[in-house]
């Protein structure tokens, strides 16, 4: 009843202020917009890069030649010749944290069907790939290890591949394509995947039998990668230790030599691109928080000047039998009002700017509830921490000096 | 007489001004009965202020004996002395002291919405039932800014009814206003004293203590004076008396 009569006061105060209280609100407002809009960005890039590197396979383990790229002035992956096929079969015997592996390798090259021809690249695989990539078919079937014992000319290719070569919509599988002039029999299509985060179009792609691709098109005896899939994500990092290990020992380093290979996990990549993102988002929710700030001691400010222009009407007040704690949460409540409701109107504001951005601008964006919740308990304490002096003041005022007062 | 609102008995209030001491009050004694009309008249300087704000439990005595309606005030903390304003005083100002921007009745609710025991429908009841005893039933939703001086302290006055207190006290309650409008109040302030309503009235106006019933007059803060006065005007007939005015 009290609270409620007070709730009733002070309400009464913020409406016959409108102007001023809105001007009080727009900081909070403009500092809960923006850290719901630089949260839902940061999320929304967080959650794609995610899903995208998920949707290759998020228990998939690359091995690469070369030491780790990541120093400065190296020469490409694909040029070190330091992977082979043993590795790739004593890795197959040994790592028991894995449960598909393929050897790849890859090349540029157009793809020709008659008179249509389009740019692709062939990687050359084992039937694993499939499983590991998280790929299925559309239509036809994968090769069989015998057909890659045998260095079989056949090929599955995607949907990007299929639209180009085959324009008038005829049904690929069973007919015969030329990759740089190397004939091979369509005997599949892969599922479409899309564009990833990258941009990449997942479905430009043409694989066929590893030994294929070695031997006839690029003519090479060793590897460009090698792709596993650990028995499951929590596998994954100790997978990529056991990898290490075996190609350590097969490649016959020295303690004192560096890994002459990589090997990844997906876990890690996504780690490293969403670290990249967190920083940023980071940043942008610290700048927010600033203006959040700022808005807080806007509402101090208006709330002291409140309390000096009321005191009058406080020392009425407490002449008609308000106690000191009556006034303090009379204020305390009208601070906590103008902050919450400017914390409100600043997540509707929020909201709206993200779906601007993912509507105008195209940026992924992600409103998590987490950032909603944190951003009213940031405005219901600021309204506390902000409002308490002022109320404490003016609660602690001398009734008789309030009513004197002019 | 009947029962006894006020009973002060060698009542001292003395402030301390640096390292000196103010005798505000040097040993006050004096009781108001129910029904009476009392003005407490003296210049300024004499202690009626000070004699106002320990009437009225915003202040406290140094020593001596303040009992309002059998309740000794002496020992009672900030939040106690809240609640004695709260239901046992009604408070009437010299410039009014409305709220802004609200309408009378929100006015004249005031002192209820700090009284827990009220709901908010007795509360209208009440306010509108004390408007209508100042002669503004039908003025019920007028701001200040729309009411004249007179009715402000109309409005001023039906929010000290409001809480059903033992005693109004009234500070300077005609001060602000012209002769004919604060005989109208005198007026009105006589027609509660009928109804057996205390009244103290604190002012330093000589006339207006012709119209109360008895007058306790300070200076140097001691009483100088304390009389009945048996010859009580009418400030509706001296109302009367004043030339008409155009309308």
């Amino acid at each position: 009843m009290r609270v409620l009569n007070l709730l009733k006061i002070a309400t009464k105060a913020i409406v016959l202020n409108k102007t001023r209280t809105l001007l009080t609100m727009l900081g909070i407002i403009i500092g809960v917009a923006s850290v719901i809009a630089m949260l839902a960005i940061g999320e929304g890039s967080k959650e794609s890069i995610r899903s995208t590197i998920s949707a290759m396979g998020s228990n998939m383990i690359t091995v690469r030649p070369g030491a780790d790229d990541s120093g400065p002035a190296r020469g490409s992956g694909g040029d070190v010749q330091t992977l082979v096929l043993e590795d790739y079969e004593k890795i197959k015997k040994d790592a028991d944290l894995l449960n598909a592996i393929t050897p790849v390798v890859n090349s540029g090259g157009q793809v020709i069907n008659g008179s249509n021809n389009w740019p692709s690249s062939i990687y050359g695989v084992n039937p694993d790939y499939l499983s590991i990539k998280v790929v299925g078919l559309q239509s036809g079937s994968m090769f069989t290890d015998a057909e890659v014992k045998s260095a079989s000319k056949v090929a599955l290719i995607g949907q990007t591949v299929v639209d180009n070569v085959f324009p008038n919509g005829e049904e690929p599988v069973g007919q015969m394509i030329r990759f740089n002039n190397i004939p091979f029999k369509v005997i599949g299509v892969l599922e479409e995947k899309g564009e990833n985060t990258f941009g990449q179009d997942q479905d430009d792609i043409v694989i066929a039998p590893f030994t294929t691709v070695q031997k006839r098109i690029l003519a090479i005896d060793y590897l460009n990668q090698i792709m596993a899939s650990a028995v499951s994500e929590d596998d994954a990092p100790a997978a990529v230790e056991q990898v290490t290990e075996i190609l350590r020992a097969q490649h016959k380093l020295l303690d004192s030599e560096d890994d002459d290979f990589t090997v990844r996990s997906m876990e890690e990549l996504i780690s490293t691109f969403s670290s990249t993102s967190e920083m940023l988002t980071i940043l942008l929710v610290a700048v927010a928080s600033i203006s959040l700030l700022i808005g807080g001691i806007g509402i101090m400010n208006i709330m002291y000047v409140s309390v000096k222009e009321r005191t009058k009407e406080i020392g009425l007040r407490m002449a008609v039998g308000a106690k000191g704690a009556d006034i303090l949460m009379q204020f305390l409540i009208e601070a906590i009002l103008i902050s919450i409701t400017g914390g409100v109107i600043g997540v509707l504001l929020g909201l709206g700017a993200t779906v601007f951005i993912e509507e105008f601008l195209n940026w992924p964006t992600s409103v998590a509830l987490y950032s909603i919740i944190i951003s009213f308990a940031v405005c219901a304490i600021t309204g506390i921490f902000f409002g308490w002096y002022p109320a404490r003041k003016a609660s602690a005022l001398d009734p008789i000096t309030a009513l004197r007062y002019e | 007489m009947s029962k006894e609102i006020i009973k002060i008995q060698d009542l001292k209030r003395e402030f301390t001004m640096g390292t000196e001491t103010v005798h505000a009050l040097k040993g006050i004694s004096f009781s108001i009965q129910e029904g009476e009309f009392v003005t407490i008249m003296g210049s300024s300087g004499s202690g009626k202020s000070t004699m106002l704000n320990i009437l009225g439990c915003l202040d406290q005595p140094t020593s001596g004996l303040y009992e309002i309606d059998g309740v000794s005030v002496k020992d009672l903390n900030r939040n106690q002395l809240a609640t004695i304003r709260n239901e046992k005083i009604g408070f009437i100002f010299q410039s009014y002291n409305l709220l802004a921007r609200t309408s009378a009745i929100e006015n004249v609710e005031l002192p209820l919405l700090y009284n827990s025991k009220i709901t908010s429908e007795e509360r209208r009841e009440r306010a509108i039932k004390a408007l209508e005893m100042v002669g503004l039933g039908e003025r019920l939703h007028h701001t200040p800014s729309q009411l004249s001086g007179g009715q402000q302290q109309r409005v001023a006055i039906a929010r000290s009814l409001v809480n059903n207190p033992v005693m109004i006290l009234a500070d300077e309650a005609t001060g602000n206003l012209d002769t004919r409008t604060s005989y109208e109040i005198m007026s009105l302030f006589q027609e509660l004293n009928r109804k057996g309503i205390t009244i103290t009235f604190v002012t330093h106006e000589p006339d207006i203590a012709t119209f109360s019933s008895r007058t306790v007059v300070l200076k140097d803060g001691e009483i100088m004076q304390d009389y009945k006065n048996h010859n009580i005007q009418s400030a509706a007939e001296e109302l009367a008396k004043l030339p008409k005015q155009d309308h």
